[in-house]
């Protein structure tokens, strides 16, 4: 396989594996935080807004962990510095 | 297909490239000022108040109550940079709605602008409020090893939230994109309501961390001040 072909295939394979596998943990911490502010505002309904609040801030944290591994993926795929070198080379050279 | 606004350049000289990022965020600071100018001008404290200065005592009353509940007391002296930083995010996520509309807050540009604003400001408050000394001092505490960790974590979460709001906003303006073209007729405008609601959350967090981090700062360094 020439470097043309190998860095396409890899990129777009790991972009495809960097979004599948760093979605899981994301999902996983969102799933726990929603259940302990359920089961809190169901203990305590009058504290609701704060409970609420918080809990947006700390899902939004937590989200960003997932927005990390797309920002890579949308880099590989659509501006990968690499493939650019290889392409720039290959029409001119 | 297109990343970001950065690449729409209207006009070019040397360096200096005006391009679609720098218009809009033009274009917003104009609806904002020109808003809000012709809202405040004839203000009225008696109970008969028009609807549109309604609309902004609300907002000013509720963002002073979320920064007195992060922690910072004298919520005047920071509302005035705290308040323009979640009512430029909110405005300029909120005309998503509009056609042929494209965030600022797509391009990593503009987001890491905001996040170095933060990163001053939270040193410039600090210093007003509590001196210098204690500022510096606030680095070493509770123990002189944690020194490097503080000056890691400034760079750090100033990145985290340049990174977040751009991966938010750019990832909704490309789904919308992809879904445009895929299935054109009910299903985008329900991601488009999804990208309001997604980016009206990312401002609020991103003005309740930067008084987070003013205020966590700020009370690493008056912990032996009592404040009244």
């Amino acid at each position: 396989m020439d470097s043309i072909s190998l860095i396409g295939a890899v990129s777009v394979i790991t972009a495809g594996i960097t979004m599948a596998i760093g979605s899981i943990g994301p999902a996983l911490g969102e799933g726990r935080a929603i259940v302990s502010a359920l089961s809190s505002i169901a203990q305590q309904p009058d504290a609701a807004p704060t409970i609420t609040r918080t809990l947006f801030v700390g899902l939004a944290m937590i989200e960003s962990m997932a927005i990390y591994c797309f920002v890579v993926s949308m880099i590989l795929i659509f501006s990968n510095p690499f493939w650019n070198f290889v392409i720039t080379k290959a029409s001119g050279g | 297909m297109r990343i970001s606004p950065d690449d729409v350049i209207f006009f070019e000289y040397g360096f200096a490239k005006l391009n679609l990022t720098i218009a809009t965020t033009w274009a917003l600071m104009l609806i904002m000022v020109v808003g809000s100018i012709s809202i405040t001008r004839k203000l009225s404290i008696n109970t008969k108040i028009t609807r549109w200065q309604n609309t902004l005592e609300i907002i000013v009353i509720s963002l002073k109550k979320q920064i007195e509940e992060v922690g910072l007391y004298k919520a005047e002296r920071y509302l005035g940079f705290l308040g323009t930083l979640f009512l430029f995010l909110f405005l300029s996520n909120l005309l998503t709605i509009l056609p042929f509309y494209e965030p600022p807050t797509s391009s990593l540009s503009t987001t890491a602008a905001l996040a170095i604003c933060v990163f001053f400001a939270v040193p410039v408050f600090n210093i007003i409020e509590h001196g210098i000394v204690s500022y510096l001092k606030s680095y070493v505490k509770p123990i002189f090893i944690m020194l490097p960790f503080h000056i890691i974590s400034e760079f750090s979460r100033t990145l985290a939230l340049a990174v977040r709001l751009f991966g938010n906003m750019m990832s909704g303006v490309m789904i919308l994109g992809i879904l445009l073209t895929i299935t054109p007729f009910v299903f985008p405008i329900v991601m488009t309501v999804f990208g309001l609601l997604v980016g009206s959350v990312q401002a609020y967090i991103f003005t309740i961390l930067a008084s987070v981090f003013i205020a966590a700062a700020a009370h690493e360094s008056e912990k032996g001040i009592k404040h009244s």
